[in-house]
């Protein structure tokens, strides 16, 4: 049967997180193509930072720990949670289970 | 730099490819946009098709619209369609329901990545057959049932608008709901076929305003493939979408023969960029096609630069200026402030009168004098996924 996006968890930067593994990145100039085979949706990440922290959620203990190594400037930090937690809503990325990752 | 201005640069690959499969087609709708009927024989080989899914997936071109012609009535299909989706290329394909019974119905309501598009440019059989053909309506509707009662949910029901049927559109969703189906709406071009019936099918200018409040009232629900953005101007309120004309920047079409123009509703040597068999092959023709580096120059809007609306509409479609005779800087055959009535009333009398006609059509002759117009195959095509979903990220 064709798959249904279950109810998501509310984001919590604390955690770790990753690139959900039905989402595909498309370099592009102003960042990238998200494409989720699963619900079909195209979205944008749209600036080459925002792709490079989705890029390496997977390799961090946390959102936030994320953010750090990927340089993000503290001014930007609450804009790119508010992104994430978007991304997240929409399954773009998902929350790592710890020991699994 | 807003998105959508890269957009209007061109990106790495296209966001939506129409691939048509065949010039094939069982049916001989009045208004297809590609003149289908007759196989082409220089059409691609199950290799070279083969061939070309592995090149979009080295382009990461996620999902693919298959349409023809009838593209399900070329003997390798579905395992293209398999090829496809085993490649990581998604496959939307249209159809006029011909090949989908319910073992086919069945298998695809299995399948994730596969989605369905079946056309249907009437709401009743009157309304549909006279524009699709005789028969065409339960053809559609058989195949609908077959897809419903398998559980494929949310295939798409595609229809042209048309003078005939924009007061059925609440008919249309009702049939949508009905089948657990999505509803798709798309503009009527005057490309191929087209142009010989658009002057009468068109929808008139009542017909317009009808269709964009429509639209704004159950635009959330419903698919344009974006092909309404010359209506902006109608209100303040922007249809959903790009609304822009995406044609060799983020859209293109390869033809049967592998033949790449600029969009679907452009079959005319005039927007031709290349052929996926020349070395290079596809990725070639996108990045380095003359025609294309030209279509993602700013245009600055030229006749239209000073209408209050231009930057709503963009001057509207360039396919259906450029098969009315209008020139592609001025405004659109159907620009809601008049000026597009007003142009074709100088160039003669649009679509029939002097524009230019497409040297590719495949209609099926009827009987000895091929001089006379024909009438033939199906319509719609360009892209579902909104290209503006999930904007709200940064």
């Amino acid at each position: 049967m064709r798959r249904v996006l279950t109810g998501a968890v509310a984001f919590d930067p604390e955690r770790p997180y990753r690139r959900s593994p039905g989402v595909a990145l498309r370099p592009e100039p102003f960042g990238a193509l998200a494409y989720d085979f699963r619900t079909r949706r195209l979205s944008f990440l749209k600036t080459p930072t925002l792709v490079e922290v989705v890029r390496t959620l997977e390799d961090q203990p946390s959102v936030h720990a994320t953010l750090e190594a990927a340089a993000v400037p503290a001014a930007q930090r609450a804009a790119y949670l508010g992104a994430l937690a978007g991304l997240a809503e929409a399954g773009t990325i998902e929350p790592r289970r710890e020991g699994a990752g | 730099m807003r998105l959508v201005e890269h957009f209007k640069h061109g990106l790495t690959a296209p966001i939506c490819l129409t691939w048509e499969l065949t010039y094939a087609c069982n049916l001989a709708c009045v208004h297809c946009l590609s003149s289908s009927g007759r196989r082409d024989p220089r059409e691609l080989s199950t290799a070279e098709c083969r061939a070309l899914i592995d090149e979009f997936q080295r382009m990461q071109i996620f999902y693919v619209n298959i349409g023809g012609g009838e593209p399900t009535v070329r003997p390798d299909f579905w395992h293209l369609v398999d090829y496809a989706v085993d490649h990581h290329v998604g496959v939307k394909f249209s159809t006029n329901g011909v090949r989908i019974t319910p073992a086919r119905a069945t298998a695809l309501a299995g399948t994730d990545y596969v989605d369905v598009q079946i056309s249907l440019d009437g709401a009743t059989a009157e309304v549909n057959d006279a524009v699709r053909g005789p028969g065409s309506y339960d053809m559609a509707l058989g195949a609908m049932r077959h897809l419903r009662d398998a559980g494929f949910r949310d295939f798409k029901i595609s229809v042209v608008m048309t003078r005939h049927n924009v007061d059925q559109l609440d008919a249309f969703a009702a049939i949508a709901l009905e089948y657990g189906a999505q509803l798709r709406i798309t503009r009527l071009r005057p490309s191929g076929r087209g142009a010989d019936v658009w002057d009468e099918l068109h929808p008139t200018a009542a017909q317009q305003l009808q269709l964009y409040d429509w639209l704004v009232a159950h635009g959330e629900k419903v698919l344009t493939g974006d092909s309404f953005f010359h209506l902006n101007a109608l209100g303040s309120a922007p249809l959903a979408g790009l609304n822009l004309c995406g044609a060799g920047r983020v859209v293109c079409l390869v033809d049967p023969v592998g033949d790449v123009y600029a969009c679907p509703f452009a079959i005319h040597r005039e927007f031709l960029a290349g052929n996926v068999r020349v070395p290079g092959g596809f990725a070639g023709v996108w990045g380095g096609s003359e025609l294309f580096e030209r279509l993602r120059l700013p245009s600055g809007g030229g006749a239209c630069a000073s209408c209050s609306a231009y930057d709503s509409c963009q001057g509207g479609c360039m396919a259906a200026k450029f098969f009315t005779g209008l020139p592609l800087d001025g405004p659109d055959p159907e620009c809601v402030k008049g000026h597009g009535e007003r142009a074709l009333a100088s160039v003669g009398a649009g679509a029939a009168g002097a524009a230019p006609r497409s040297d590719v059509d495949h209609s099926r002759r009827r009987g000895p004098v091929p001089l006379t117009l024909g009438r033939r195959a199906p319509a719609d095509r360009a892209c579902d996924t909104s290209p503006l979903a999930g904007l709200g990220a940064v």
